[in-house]
Formats: C-alpha cells, sequence, structure tokens
C-alpha cells in the first residue's frame, strides 16, 4: 500500500542524508521526496512517499523516529489529507495538437506557462495519479520533458504536524 | 568566562566528562588537540598501534565498566580504520564517542591529503554523529555526544573535527553545559504500567515459561532485578550470546545460552513454551533460526529500550518499550500488588521435563585418549585456574562458542565478545580496555590462531603500558569455525581456512617482551595455567593446539526450528 509519510525534522546539515541513508541501509524504496524548511526556519518539512504494508510501514516510522534529528512525524495515509504534487511538462504542439493539448491542459485544470511555435509547456498541480492521468490523456508521444515535485501532503481538519 | 582554543575545549570536555582513558593515535589533523592533551594528565591517553584496536580497547572498556568508552583518531586512515571498531560498538549498543580529525573547514570537499568523508563512511554504523562547523559549539557538542551516546539504547557517536576549530590562537569563551536540551530525542524512561500488568497476568497463567535475558539486561544494569525476578516466579532462564552473566551461569534455573550453539536444554525449553518473556534481547537470527518455525505455543512478551527491536523480526504480543532496569523494578513491584500466583504444579511438570532435556546432551564432548587435546577442555581449564572469576574477552570462531559453553559467568560484564558483527581481532584490544579499566582484575582473552593475528601487534601496546592480559590462543591451525561449516554444508571441501605458516607464537610473545608458553599435551595443561595466572604482572601468550577437526556442538540445522539441532557430528535431533 502506497503511503505518504511527513516529517518534521532539525533543519540541519547532514539530517537529510540520514534519512535517506536510513532508507537504503535497511532497503526499503522512497518513490517520491520533497522537503523544504518551514515558516520556522529551524524546522524542515519532509514529505515522503512509499509502499509498504502495515508492519514494514510501522518499523520505517519507529527508524525514522529514532534518527535523533526527526522531531515528529506522521503517517498520512493513515487518515484523512491533502495531497498535491507539482508537474512541469513539456508537450509537442504543432498543427491540430495545438488545441488538442490545450483542451486536455483546461479538463485539468492545468495552465500553459511557455510557449513556442512547436512546444507548450504545462504546469499542473494534483494528487499524484491525477497527473499520471494527464500524461496518459495527452499521450506519451507527445511528451518530451517532465518534472514533477514529488508529493506534499498535510492533514484534514483541525489536526497539525508541529512542534 | 574562561577563553580556550578548540582543542583545549576538547580535552577540558573529556575531563568534565569525568573520562580517564582515551584510546588513540596521533595524525596531522588532531595535532593541536594532541598538544592540549600533552599539557594535562588527568586524561590518559593510550597509544595503540592501530586505529581499529583503539575503538576495541574502548569498546572493552565501556562492556566492562558500563562507562563509555573514549577514542581519537586523525583525519582519512585513522578515521576509515576506527570503521570496523565502530561497527562493532554500534551492533553490540555500547556507548562510545569517537572523535575524528578532519581536514580543515575550506578544504573539505577538495579531496585534501587524508581527507575523507567520514560523517558519510560511518553513518550507516554510529548512533549519530556531528561536524565540528564552529569552535564555540565545541562544548555543546560534547555534551551531546557522550548523552546520546549514554542514554536511551547506547551506541557509538562521531565527532568530526576539522583543524581550523581546534586552531591553538583562536580562543572562546568555554563554559561546560550542565544539561542536554534537545527536542528531537527523548529516550524513554519507564514502561507503560497498562503493558506491564497485562504481562503479569499472563506470567501467572503460564504453564511452561521461560524467561529468555539478552544483551540489554547487562548492558542495562537489569542483573540483579532479574534474577530477582527469576527467583520468584521458579522460571527458566536462557541467556543470549550477549547476555551471560545477566543471569548466573551457575545458578540452577539457568538452562544455558540458547540459539545455534545454544545448549539442548535451553533451545528445547524455548521450543517447548508457552510464554517467553524476551527482556533486553533482539530476537535475532542466530536466536530464532527459522522465524516461521520458531516457537509455534509461545505467547511473547518483550521488553525493550528500543521501539524498533519489538516486532521486528517476530511480532511480540505485549511489547513494553522501556529501560529493563526500571521495566523490570515495576514489574517486581506490580507483582506484590498483582496478588497472583505462578502455577506452581504447572511448573513442577515444566521443571521435570527441561531436568530431562537436560541429561540428553549435558555438553558433552569426545576427548582423545593420545590424540590432541580438545578445545572445550582448555576452556574449562581456564575456569578452573581463574576459579570462575576472571574478566573474559573472546575474538570470533569456534574458540569464542567454547568459551560462550564452557565458562559459567556468575556475574554480568564479565564475558566480553563481538556478538552482533562477529569481528575478528576484537579480543585482545578489548582485554586491553578491561585492563585499564580493572588493573588488579585477571583478564583472559580467548582467541584463536586466526583471529590473534587481526590485531597482534597490540602485544607491543601491552608492554608499553604493563597490561598483563592472559592470551588463551586456542590453536587449532584452521579458521575452525569456516571449516566446521565446509565440513558440514560443503562436502569437506576446506576452501581457504587452513592456516599454514604459522608464527612461533613463543617467540613472537617473547619478541614483544612478554612470556610465551607452548602447550601440546593435556596432562601439562593445568599446570600451565596455574603458573601463567601466577604470573599477575606479565602478559602470557599461551599457545594451546588443539584437534583441529573439532566441531562446535549442539549446532541449529539451517531453517528449523529451535528444536532442529546437531548433537555431534553424527547425532540430530
Ligand atoms: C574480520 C572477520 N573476517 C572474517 C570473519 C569470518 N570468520 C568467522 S570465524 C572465522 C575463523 C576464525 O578462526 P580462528 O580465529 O582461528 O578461530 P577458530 O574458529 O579456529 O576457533 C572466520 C574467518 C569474521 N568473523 N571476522
Ligand atoms: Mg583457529
Amino acid at each position: 500500500m502506497r503511503r505518504i509519510i511527513s516529517i518534521l525534522m532539525e533543519n540541519e546539515p547532514g539530517a537529510l542524508s540520514r534519512v535517506i541513508g536510513l532508507f537504503s541501509q535497511r532497503g526499503y524504496n522512497i518513490e517520491t521526496l520533497s522537503v523544504a524548511p518551514t515558516e520556522d526556519s529551524t524546522l524542515s518539512r519532509l514529505t515522503l512517499t512509499t509502499f509498504g504494508n502495515d508492519l514494514k510501514i510501522e518499523q520505517i516510522t519507529k527508524h525514522l523516529n529514532k534518527l535523533i534529528e526527526v522531531v515528529k512525524l506522521v503517517d498520512l495515509t493513515e487518515g484523512p489529507h491533502i495531497e498535491r504534487e507539482l508537474m512541469l511538462i513539456k508537450v509537442k504542439a504543432t498543427g491540430a495538437q495545438r488545441a488538442e493539448v490545450k483542451r486536455s491542459v483546461d479538463i485539468f485544470r492545468g495552465q500553459i506557462v511557455d510557449v513556442t511555435s512547436t512546444v507548450y509547456t504545462i504546469q499542473l498541480t494534483g494528487a499524484s495519479d491525477k497527473l499520471d492521468a494527464f500524461i496518459g490523456a495527452i499521450g506519451e508521444t507527445q511528451v518530451l520533458e517532465v518534472v514533477r515535485s514529488g508529493v506534499s501532503g498535510i492533514a484534514r481538519g483541525e489536526k497539525v504536524l508541529s512542534l | 568566562m574562561e577563553m580556550l582554543s578548540g582543542a583545549e575545549m576538547v580535552v577540558r570536555a573529556l575531563q568534565d566528562e569525568g573520562v580517564e582513558y582515551i584510546f588513540g593515535y596521533p595524525g596531522g589533523s588532531v595535532l593541536h588537540i594532541y598538544d592540549a592533551l600533552f599539557q594535562q594528565d588527568s586524561v590518559s591517553h593510550i597509544l595503540v598501534r592501530h586505529e581499529q584496536a583503539a575503538t576495541h580497547a574502548a569498546d572493552g572498556y565501556a562492556r566492562a565498566t558500563g562507562k563509555p568508552g573514549v577514542v581519537m583518531v586523525t583525519s582519512g586512515p585513522g578515521a576509515t580504520n576506527a570503521i570496523t571498531g565502530l561497527a562493532t560498538a554500534f551492533m553490540d549498543s555500547i556507548p562510545m564517542v569517537v572523535l575524528s580529525g578532519q581536514v580543515r573547514s575550506d578544504w573539505i570537499g577538495d579531496d585534501a591529503f587524508q581527507e575523507t568523508d567520514m560523517i558519510g563512511v560511518s553513518r550507516p554504523v554510529v548512533k549519530h554523529s556531528f561536524m565540528v562547523r564552529d569552535a564555540k559549539d565545541i562544548p555543546e557538542i560534547m555534551k551531546k555526544a557522550f548523552y546520546i551516546a549514554t542514554t536511551g539504547r547506547p551506541g557509538p557517536v562521531l565527532v568530526d573535527i576539522p583543524k581550523d576549530q581546534t586552531a591553538p590562537n583562536v580562543k572562546n569563551p568555554y563554559e561546560y553545559p550542565k544539561k542536554v536540551k534537545m527536542r528531537s530525542y527523548a529516550p524513554v524512561s519507564r514502561g507503560h504500567s497498562g503493558q506491564i500488568r497485562k504481562a503479569l497476568d499472563e506470567l501467572m497463567k503460564a504453564k511452561r515459561p521461560v524467561i529468555y535475558a539478552g544483551g540489554g539486561v547487562v548492558q542495562g544494569e537489569g542483573s540483579e532485578l532479574l534474577t530477582q525476578l527469576a527467583h520468584r516466579l521458579n522460571f527458566p532462564v536462557t541467556n543470549t550470546l550477549m547476555g551471560l552473566g545477566g543471569f548466573p551461569g551457575t545458578d540452577r534455573q539457568n538452562v544455558g545460552m540458547l540459539g545455534m550453539h545454544g545448549t539442548y536444554e535451553a533451545n528445547m525449553t524455548m521450543h517447548s513454551s508457552d510464554v517467553i518473556l524476551a527482556v533486553g534481547a533482539r530476537l535475532d537470527d542466530r536466536v530464532t533460526n527459522n522465524v516461521k518455525k520458531f516457537c509455534p505455543g509461545a505467547k511473547i512478551i518483550h521488553i525493550d529500550i528500543d521501539p524498533a527491536t519489538i516486532s521486528k523480526n517476530i511480532m511480540a504480543h505485549i511489547p513494553i518499550v522501556g529501560p529493563v532496569q526500571q521495566v523490570l523494578e515495576e514489574m517486581l513491584a506490580a507483582l506484590d500488588e498483582h496478588g497472583g500466583e505462578p502455577d506452581r504444579k504447572a511448573l513442577e511438570r515444566w521443571w521435570e521435563e527441561i531436568d530431562g532435556w537436560r541429561k540428553v546432551h549435558g555438553m558433552r564432548y569426545e576427548t582423545n585418549e593420545d590424540g590432541p587435546m580438545k578445545p572445550q577442555q582448555v576452556v574449562q581449564a581456564l575456569y578452573k585456574a581463574t576459579k570462575g572469576d576472571a574478566y573474559v574477552t573472546s575474538d570470533v570462531g569456534q574458540h569464542q562458542m567454547f568459551a560462550a559453553q564452557y565458562y559459567q559467568y556468575d556475574k554480568p560484564r564479565r564475558w566480553i565478545n563481538s556478538g552482533g558483527l562477529g569481528t575478528m581481532g576484537f579480543g585482545l584490544p578489548a582485554a586491553m580496555g578491561v585492563q585499564f579499566a580493572f588493573p588488579e582484575a585477571t583478564v583472559a582473552c580467548v582467541t584463536g590462531e586466526g583471529s590473534i593475528q587481526m590485531n597482534i601487534q597490540e602485544l607491543s601496546t601491552c608492554l608499553q603500558y604493563g597490561l598483563p592480559v592472559k592470551v588463551i590462543n586456542i590453536n587449532n591451525q584452521a579458521l575452525g569455525m569456516v571449516r566446521q561449516w565446509q565440513d558440514m554444508q560443503y562436502g569437506g571441501r576446506h576452501s581457504q581456512s587452513y592456516m599454514e605458516s604459522l608464527p612461533d607464537f613463543v617467540k613472537l610473545a617473547e619478541s614483544y617482551g612478554h612470556v610465551g608458553m607452548k602447550i601440546t599435551k593435556i596432562e601439562d595443561l593445568d599446570g600451565a595455567m596455574e603458573e601463567a595466572f601466577a604470573l599477575k604482572d606479565r602478559l602470557v601468550f599461551m599457545d594451546i593446539y588443539v584437534d583441529p577437526t573439532e566441531h562446535v556442538y549442539p549446532m541449529q540445522i539451517a531453517d528449523g526450528s529451535m528444536r532442529d539441532m546437531w548433537l555431534s557430528k553424527t547425532e540430530r535431533t
């Protein structure tokens, strides 16, 4: 099962490498990863997605919690949550395709953020499966380049991950 | 406030931590610190002959005393030589602080002379690490390093110190912090009382209980309480390789070590049990054998300080996270309140069954009439000569297993070996650390002719500091443990497990300024042992020739359950 683990950790050099190192060292996979400082510049928020059954995820979170720089963490997939990912995608757009691609962008509520005579650069945000669906919808042959930010997530409602 | 250079701060912090010994080896990037060490005399520096030995010596010191071992090495090769020692301490949860020099801050990343990314290289084998980026931070970093190394599940902590941060001409105010404040690190201090009560309920109902005690009992100072609990309940106790001495080896309730080379009765007791109280143990693969066949009828109560250890390999029915000592204390108190009694009738039947198992194998082995002596006889002679009261360190191999099986450890911290990593070369430097901690104590290093050669250079350190360690070299002229597996699983093809061209260990010991003895006949063994241990202030290297064909038994059969064992070369369960 796919999980989104959100980690609040000390914004210190070396902290990120310990998290990443833990995954490779213990044979776990990281599917996506995104990290940036929070409103408190001494803390970073790291979101990663991984796959595993309950047992494996429990083991991963226990080991993450043991890392000295990890302050708190939560498995967002355990409760209602909002998940977003940003994608920048460059696609071939010539002739009739231009209108076709534009239509798909509108349907998916994306934006064309750069244009040349043969290429559209599109920005799209949403849950990861929506981004996957967009790539499917325009047909892979059109795609020149894809950049994805990795998943960010936050719990719904009053629940917060903070000190 | 006092103004100190970074180098002086490092040394002052060691003093403020009450460090007696630092094991190390100098080099370019730590010269400022060595100069500061030179100008004081409360911290003694012990000069080893190889940085790996410095880490094992500090480790041995820590295992014997419970205090953190401290090491200093230079950057690059000095630091990388310390890696095996860090990994050894990490696997066995030993508190240790390793200070490594680093090239100047502005050279980091430039492939400077003797630059290694030590933080990166050591990351998977340390509990935590620090890089000094500003000399002002040294007091706080040192305080945190010792705090992290010694609290929670202990482990080695590395402090990497670029040379410029220790420069003698740059002074900063020094004040050693009294307390550590870390929002991201708060080790648990007690067990969950509800879980403890649940555990007691199970223990009272148990008809075939067993206490399975690991290294956490020794490291976590839980031996006395565990012994009290076991006596009150009259449950059988089995110790892991790391846990030997955590419950007295000669106690009637002790069924011996369990696991791969555990006793028949210990493995049978585990396999047939209905409730297992695992205390400070990891349920690792050397104990469980095939996890799918592990103790099919048992409910597992697991006490450990590290939540990640619980249910890692085997699902625990009642997990209790907390320091072993504290949890056992709470458990004993709760037992008073609980009012329940263990099932005495069932226990009587259980003990009958266990006593029956005790007669099946009884750690017997065949002796040779005229042929070479047996390694087991050597350990038994050692036990006799030292009246069971020595500190015994060991290396890794068959001799290690014999030393675990045939020496009875009645006290914790007496049996010192690399259980988790299985590091050949550990024994002699570890013995040095123990001897420094207890100068008057009898310290024996049980080793093999393979292992001893991995850190033999330390005989020189022993001479320099007058360490009267007794080296018991169980010489089977082979990498015996490797050979045993080749006998059992590879049709006796002894690929690279021979030890030809052995040195003359007697002459070797003598050339290092020690006493050497060669023993080849069983009738000389006891006398030689007595003679060696009577030489109170000399290191004696006893080179004892034993049967190269001997195997360690019992031995669990790979992929089986705990009760599937070879009992000799020809009998199996
Ligand atoms: C550093 C290291 N290298 C290799 C091994 C694998 N190994 C385990 S036991 C053993 C043989 C040890 O030989 P010896 O010290 O003579 O002990 P014996 O088994 O003969 O008693 C070897 C090579 C190890 N444990 N550690
Ligand atoms: Mg050998």
